[in-house]
């Protein structure tokens, strides 16, 4: 039943309005703000809309675990190279050391670095799946995700299953230096093996995807797929407006301007991300139609 | 100061200053002033072996971006024979930050390519200071792969700050087009050899480096990023570029012991503007080595080889 207020408030108004005042009032971890729209969203309600603001549909990050479960069906999981770990060769150190760093992206992730890889089915397709943890230093690429990135595309090719990649990194991880760049041979050189055997990749762009990459395995889809709102880009707008010197315009590098400049093949939301990579996929290896799910 | 030498270089520049002027008072008194001349010209040759012999990592930074340090066109001139520029991507335009052409190696059929930064400052500005944009990427991807079908081996110059940052790359898919290189690079069925001659600067260096056999030059330098942009990210400040150096390891010698790199090719005291035929006849000795060995793999030995060095980056051995 509707309050008075309700009546002569209009409901946009009263959400901003009540943020505030209601979230200093809430336990700690029910609520999450929308970073776009300010709305105070009830969390359970959140995750089960895909993690997707109820109030402005703004695509909020995904943990890559939780990426892989939406995407995949339940208890289809089987985890790849779980067993490649970080090292610290060149002991790199800047105002923290390298390895501390590591350490407290293990932490907060539970992840032993960036790249979370699995096989599965995607609506009854077996598939490979990988997914970027940007809270990982910032999705950032280095030696394990380039290796966990090339064995998930082995098992790909072995058993000529479709290859998919959900994207969401800040570039190469500086502190690998040198063999974080060569990481984006070592991807590209894989996904060329893996297109050479006719299998498909789709690449899924999810915000933000720049430098190191966007310029390797996040480009090279036989289909690139954006999710609405979603940045991409070879530099970051930083730097460019540093080198240019000038303001960038509306839009800049989100998938609404890549897919009109042509870098991406679609833009789509991530409830029909599923039914949407799996027609696709479905169509490209000659399987049956998906059933629309309920 | 100098233009001539760089910061660290300065009491060498002063002590060349004082043998020119020597030289210019030379006809009196000959006999002292010349014995004058041969001491402290040895003295700047000590100074010179002691201040290179010991070079950090920023340091060895400047002298790949020295403003009289060879470029690619100055060593595709001095290198190869009958060099035919070719322009364009064939879809948008003609990038001249990237140098592209069929040549001659000691009489063999060779594709060239490499970043160029220019040298005056009209010839920078139109070469964009050696920053490619994506067509200049697909220029050079189009080089390749005529070089393919026509059995040249490609030998690549990279001497690049990066890929351009602008709008107008970014519109044009800068990333699309370096990716694309580093796919279709590693599937080349010919011989590529890529060789830093200066700045090796990250994904826009990358994207011509693809290869069976990478070398630098002594002093230049290759890396994910630029010291000060890696300082700026990491330290929050510029001003830490000495020590981005330091961390991130981009010198030649550092790749090399950790085994990124397979040849380094030495430079003369000073530097590789101090000789720059000398350093030519030195790159062009190690290309025609190099290519005679790859000549011994058929093609898909050739592929298979450079396939399992790529797959190498990064495993701990």
């Amino acid at each position: 039943m509707s309050s008075w207020l309700d009546k002569i408030v209009p409901a946009g108004i009263l959400t901003n309005l009540g943020t505030k005042d209601r979230r200093s009032n809430v336990p700690e971890g029910v609520w999450k703000k929308c970073p776009k729209c300010a709305a105070a969203l009830y969390k359970p309600e959140l995750e089960k809309n895909l993690e997707v603001c109820t109030k402005c549909e703004h695509h909020m990050r995904v943990p890559a675990r939780d990426r892989l479960t939406m995407f995949l069906d339940a208890n289809s999981q089987t985890e790849i190279a779980a067993e490649v770990e970080p090292v610290d060769k060149l002991k790199f150190k800047d105002i923290k050391k390298y390895k501390d760093r590591l350490a407290a992206a293990q932490k907060v992730t539970e992840e032993k670095d960036a790249l979370v890889a699995m096989k599965g089915k995607l609506m009854g397709i077996d598939v490979v799946a990988v997914a970027f943890e940007f809270n990982f230093l910032g999705g950032s690429m280095g030696a394990v995700v380039g290796e966990r990135f090339v064995r998930a595309a082995k098992v790909s090719m072995e058993q000529g299953l479709p290859f998919v990649c959900f994207s969401a990194s800040g570039g190469a991880r500086m502190q690998e230096a040198l063999t974080s760049l060569f990481q984006m041979a070592k991807t590209s050189a894989a996904l060329e093996k893996l297109k050479q055997q006719g299998v498909p990749y789709i690449s899924v762009l999810t915000d933000p995807v720049y430098g190191g990459v966007s310029a390797s395995l996040a480009m090279l889809g036989d289909v690139n797929i954006a999710e609405p709102g979603a940045r991409m880009g070879f530099a970051g707008p930083r730097v460019i407006e540093q080198t240019v010197r000038e303001t960038l315009p509306e839009g800049f590098q989100k998938s609404e301007f890549l897919l009109e400049h042509g870098a991406i093949d679609m833009i789509v939301n991530r409830h029909q991300m599923r039914a949407t990579v799996c027609r696709i996929l479905s169509a490209m290896t000659h399987q049956p139609a998906p059933v629309a799910e309920a | 100061m100098n233009p001539n030498y760089l910061d660290f270089e300065q009491p060498i520049a002063d002590l060349e200053t004082k043998i020119e002027a020597l030289r210019l008072v030379g006809n009196d008194n000959e006999l002292n002033i010349s014995d004058e001349i041969a001491k402290l010209s040895a003295k700047s040759v000590n100074l010179t072996e002691s201040i290179f012999s010991n070079l950090s990592a920023a340091q060895v930074s400047k002298v790949s971006r020295h403003p009289l340090r060879p470029h690619t066109v100055d060593y595709i001139a001095s290198i190869f024979d009958d060099f035919d520029e070719l322009h364009g991507d064939r879809h948008f335009g003609d990038d001249q930050a990237m140098v592209c052409g069929i040549a001659r190696l000691s009489g063999r059929a060779v594709m060239v390519m490499g970043q160029e930064k220019g040298r005056s400052t009209k010839e920078k500005v139109a070469r964009n200071f050696g920053m490619p944009r994506p067509e200049g990427y697909r220029k050079a991807l189009r080089m390749m792969q005529m070089a393919e079908r026509f059995k040249m081996p490609i030998l690549t110059f990279i001497d690049t700050p990066g890929a351009y940052p602008g709008i107008d790359a970014e519109e044009r898919g800068q990333s699309e087009a370096i990716a694309y290189n580093l796919a279709q690079m590693s599937g080349l069925k010919t011989p590529v050899i890529a060789t830093v001659i200066g700045e090796g600067g990250s994904g826009g260096a990358l994207a011509i480096g693809v290869c069976d056999q990478l070398n630098m030059l002594q002093y230049s330098t290759y890396s994910v990023i630029s010291p000060e942009g890696c300082a700026s990210i990491l330290w929050k400040s510029a001003e830490y570029a000495a020590d981005a150096a330091n961390a991130m390891g981009i010198t030649s010698s550092r790749l090399h012991d950790l085994g990124l790199v397979d040849h380094v090719i030495k430079e003369p005291l000073g530097g590789a503007h101090r000789d720059a035929d000398l350093v030519a006849a030195s790159i062009k000795s190690t290309l025609i080595s190099q290519l005679a060995e790859l000549d011994l793999m058929d093609a898909d030995t050739l592929l298979d080889r450079r396939y399992k060095r790529l797959m190498a980056y990064g495993l701990s051995s």
